[in-house]
C-alpha cells in the first residue's frame, strides 16, 4: 500500500457538457409520464429487447464466468488505468496515430474543430457516439460553421427532428413509424414524396439521403467501444455498415473516447464481444465490428486521430465506491429492466446517460452537489433490476444508495436550521438506541389505532410525513407490539415446559 | 501543465486508495470441441438466422456456386490474391489491387464483391476479413451491394476465443454477422441500410 500511495488526493474536476439535467428528476419525470406515445412505444421497446436478451443469453453455459471475466477485468483496467494509457498511448503512436488529450468538454470540442479545419474540411460524417453527445460537439461544430451528418438511421431521425435522444442503443424509440416519415418529408430535400411508413422504406431513404456524403466525406468523427492498451487498437461495433462507411472512406478519421474505455490486451475482446451485443441489442452479434490500429497504408483513412477524454472521469475515479460506474461498456441493458426508466423515459434524465446507470454516471462524472443531479441517485425504486442485467457486474443499487448518502451529506453542510426530518432521525436514533424507551414509545401503539379510520388505515400524516400519504394510506398499527408478543410466547413456552 | 500530464496525474491522484488490480478469472470456454460437420451446420444456422444466404460445397463446386450466386450482377470486384479459380465461371470480373486500387466512384459502379476470409465463428455466425491478399482493403467488401464471401471449412471455429487467438489484430478487422441491418424504427429488423444488403456465404469442405 504505501509503496504505490501517491498522496492526498486532489480536489476532484467535475465534467461538462450535456451532463447536467435542467430540472430535477421528479420534475421532469411527471411531465413524461403525460406522454402515452411515449409510454406505449418504451413499453415495447424494453420488453421486446429483454426478451431476446434474455433468450441469446440462455444460450451461453458461461454467461456467468464471462460476466466473472468482464467484471474483473474492468476492475483491473481502473486500478493500472495511468499506466495503460500510457502504454495505449505508445503502440497507437507507433503505428502512425495521433493522440490529443482533452480535460473537459470544452478542450475536447477545440481539438475536434481544429483538427476539422486542418484537414481542410466544412462538414463531417458521425458515427453514433455516447461521448461526442456528453461534449455536445454537434451543437459547438455548428456555431463554428461546420456541418454534422448523423449517419446512424435512429440519430439521423433525431438529429432531423432537432430533437434528443430518449436511449442509449436505440435513441428514437420515442417516435413510431408515421412521425418519422413526416420528419423525413420534412426535413430530407431529395426525398421520394410518395414516402410510406414501412420500415425497409424508411431506411432505404436514409440510405439514400447519406450515400453521397459517405463517399464524398474528407472527414469522419467516431467514438470507440474499446481500445487495446497491448496494441493500441481502437473497436467501434454497429449495425448499419454506416460506421464502415465513416471509418473506412474519409482520409481523416477522428475518434473521442472516453479514458475508461480502455481494455489490458487484445485478448480480452473475447470476452466484451460476447457480453456486449447479447446484452445490448439482443443478438448473438452485431452485424458489423471494425478494428483499427493508427494507419495502415492504402487501407482507410491516413490520417487518424484519437482524443482521450477527461471530462469528469478522474472525480468519478476518486470515488471508491462509486468507481465502478466506470466500467459501463453502453449496452443499455438496465435500462430495458428498469421500471423507472421503461414509465419515464430517457429525457427524463436529462444528461445524455439515462435510466439507471445514468443515475449513478452523471452525479459521478458532476459530483453529487451539482444540484440538479443530485435528484438522479433516487430515480430508483432499489429493485437491483440492474446489477442482474449488467454485463460487467456493477452494483448500481449499492452506487445508488451510497450516493443518496454523500447527497444528504452536502446538504447538510450548506443547512443552518435543522429541518423537520433532521428532528424526527435525531428523535427516531435516541428512541430505537436503548430497548427500554422503545419498549416505551409501543406502549403508545393503540393511540394510532385511534388516528386509523374504521376501516383501519391512517390517511393523512401531518408535516414531512404527508408526502408518504398523499398517495398511499398507512396501515393502523397493531393492537400489540412485536416485543410484548415476544415476551408473552415465552412465558407460555416456557410454563409450558415446565409442565 | 499539458492536458495529458494533469489527466493523468488527476488519475494516479484518484487512485489514492491503491487499489489492486484483481486476478482476471478466464474460466469461460475456450474451445467447443466441434467436428466439422458440426461448425459448418452451427455457422448455416447462425447465418440463415442473420438472414444470409449460405451453401455448402465442395472445392470443386465453388466456380459454378458462385457463378450461379452472381447471376444477374453485371460486374463484380475481386481483392488481388484471391483463387482465380472460384470466380473463373463468373463474367464481369474487375481486380482490386494495391498497386491499382479503385477509386470509391469505381467501387460504386460495382454490383458485387467476391472474397475470401481469415476466420469464421459458428456460435455466433461471423465472419472475419483481415485485409490479407484475397480479402482486400475494407472499401471492396462495403461499396458493392452484395457481397459473396468464402469460406473454408478449416477457418471456422466454435468460439469467439478460438477466432481471436489465431488473429492478428494489428491488421485492420472488420467482423460481419449478416447483412447490414437496423432496428431502429419501432424495433423492426430491416435488412440492409448502409452496408452490403446481400451476405451470400459459401462454405467450402476440406
Amino acid at each position: 500500500m504505501s509503496s504505490t500511495y501517491l498522496g492526498m488526493p486532489a480536489v476532484p474536476v467535475y465534467g461538462s457538457g450535456n451532463l447536467h439535467t435542467a430540472e430535477p428528476f421528479p420534475v421532469a419525470a411527471r411531465r413524461e409520464l403525460d406522454n402515452e406515445q411515449l409510454r406505449a412505444n418504451l413499453g415495447h421497446a424494453t420488453h421486446t429487447i429483454r426478451d431476446k436478451r434474455l433468450r441469446v443469453v440462455a444460450e451461453l453455459p458461461d454467461w456467468e464466468e464471462l460476466r466473472e471475466a468482464g467484471s474483473a477485468t474492468k476492475a483491473a483496467v481502473m486500478a493500472r488505468l495511468p499506466e495503460l494509457l500510457e502504454q495505449f498511448e505508445e503502440n497507437f503512436t507507433a503505428r502512425g496515430g495521433v493522440i490529443h488529450w482533452a480535460r473537459d468538454a470544452a478542450e475536447a470540442n477545440e481539438i475536434v474543430r481544429d483538427l476539422i479545419r486542418d484537414a481542410g474540411a466544412d462538414e463531417v460524417v458521425k458515427v453514433k457516439s455516447m461521448a461526442t453527445q456528453e461534449i455536445g460537439l454537434n451543437e459547438y461544430l455548428e456555431e463554428h460553421g461546420i456541418s454534422a451528418f448523423e449517419t446512424d438511421l435512429a440519430e439521423l431521425i433525431v438529429q432531423l427532428d432537432h430533437d434528443k435522444p430518449s436511449h442509449i442503443l436505440v435513441p428514437a424509440i420515442h417516435k413510431n413509424r408515421s412521425q418519422i416519415r413526416d420528419i423525413f418529408l420534412r426535413e430530407m430535400p431529395d426525398v421520394d414524396p410518395n414516402l410510406t411508413d414501412t420500415p425497409a422504406r424508411l431506411a432505404e431513404a436514409a440510405r439514400l439521403h447519406l450515400r453521397r456524403k459517405f463517399l464524398s466525406a474528407k472527414v469522419a468523427i467516431s467514438g470507440a467501444n474499446f481500445a487495446l492498451a497491448d496494441t493500441g487498437t481502437l473497436a467501434v461495433v454497429e449495425s448499419e455498415g454506416n460506421g464502415r462507411m465513416c471509418l473506412t472512406l474519409p482520409e481523416t478519421l477522428i475518434t473521442v473516447m472516453g479514458v475508461e474505455k480502455l481494455l489490458p490486451s487484445w485478448t480480452d475482446l473475447e470476452v466484451f464481444m460476447q457480453l456486449l451485443p447479447r446484452s445490448s441489442t439482443g443478438e448473438r452479434m452485431n452485424p458489423y465490428t471494425s478494428l483499427w490500429t493508427g494507419v495502415t497504408e492504402g487501407d482507410g483513412p491516413q490520417n487518424v486521430h484519437l482524443v482521450l477524454l477527461d471530462n469528469g472521469r478522474s472525480a468519478a475515479l476518486a470515488d471508491e465506491r462509486g468507481r465502478s460506474a466506470l466500467h459501463c461498456i453502453r449496452c443499455s441493458a438496465c435500462m430495458n429492466v428498469c421500471p423507472v426508466y421503461e414509465r419515464t423515459g430517457g429525457h427524463a434524465y436529462g444528461s445524455t446517460y439515462p435510466g439507471p446507470i445514468g443515475a449513478i454516471l452523471s452525479p459521478l462524472l458532476t459530483g453529487i452537489t451539482s444540484e440538479e443531479n443530485a435528484s438522479l441517485p433516487y430515480a430508483s425504486s432499489l429493485c437491483g433490476a440492474c446489477y442482474d442485467a449488467c454485463p460487467v457486474k456493477i452494483n448500481i443499487p449499492e452506487i445508488l444508495v451510497h450516493l443518496r448518502s454523500e447527497d444528504v451529506q452536502s446538504r447538510r453542510g450548506t443547512k443552518k436550521v435543522p429541518g423537520q426530518m433532521d428532528v424526527a432521525m435525531k428523535a427516531a436514533s435516541w428512541m430505537m438506541g436503548s430497548g427500554r424507551r422503545m419498549a416505551l414509545v409501543e406502549k403508545a401503539l393503540p393511540l394510532g389505532k385511534l388516528a386509523a379510520g374504521p376501516d383501519r388505515k391512517i390517511k393523512k400524516l401531518p408535516g414531512i410525513a404527508a408526502g408518504w400519504t398523499r398517495s398511499r394510506d398507512l396501515p393502523a398499527p397493531p393492537a400489540q407490539s412485536f416485543r410484548d408478543w415476544w415476551a408473552k410466547e415465552h412465558e407460555d413456552t416456557a410454563s409450558k415446559e415446565q409442565a | 501543465m499539458s492536458a495529458r500530464t494533469e489527466i493523468l496525474d488527476r488519475l494516479r491522484s484518484a487512485l489514492h486508495d491503491a487499489p489492486e488490480a484483481p486476478e482476471i478469472p478466464r474460466k469461460y470456454r475456450h474451445s467447443s470441441g466441434m467436428n466439422e460437420e458440426e461448425l459448418i451446420e452451427l455457422l448455416r444456422d447462425r447465418l440463415l438466422d442473420y438472414k444470409a444466404g449460405v451453401s455448402v460445397v465442395d472445392e470443386a463446386s465453388v466456380p459454378a456456386k458462385v457463378a450461379e450466386l452472381l447471376k444477374g450482377e453485371t460486374s463484380y470486384v475481386v481483392p488481388a490474391g484471391l483463387d482465380e479459380r472460384w470466380t473463373a465461371l463468373a463474367p464481369g470480373r474487375v481486380v482490386d489491387s494495391p498497386e491499382e486500387p479503385l477509386s470509391v466512384e469505381e467501387l460504386d459502379g460495382i454490383d458485387a464483391v467476391v472474397t475470401g476470409c481469415a476466420a469464421a465463428v459458428a456460435e455466433t455466425g461471423t465472419i472475419i476479413l483481415d485485409g490479407s491478399p484475397g480479402q482486400g482493403r475494407r472499401a471492396c467488401s462495403l461499396i458493392p451491394d452484395h457481397h459473396v464471401c468464402l469460406v473454408r471449412a478449416g477457418d471456422i471455429y466454435g468460439v469467439l476465443p478460438e477466432a481471436v487467438r489465431r488473429l492478428d489484430v494489428t491488421h485492420p478487422l472488420t467482423w460481419i454477422s449478416g447483412p447490414s441491418a437496423t432496428s431502429d424504427i419501432e424495433l423492426q429488423r430491416v435488412e440492409g441500410v448502409h452496408g452490403p444488403r446481400r451476405l451470400d456465404v459459401v462454405i467450402i469442405r476440406s
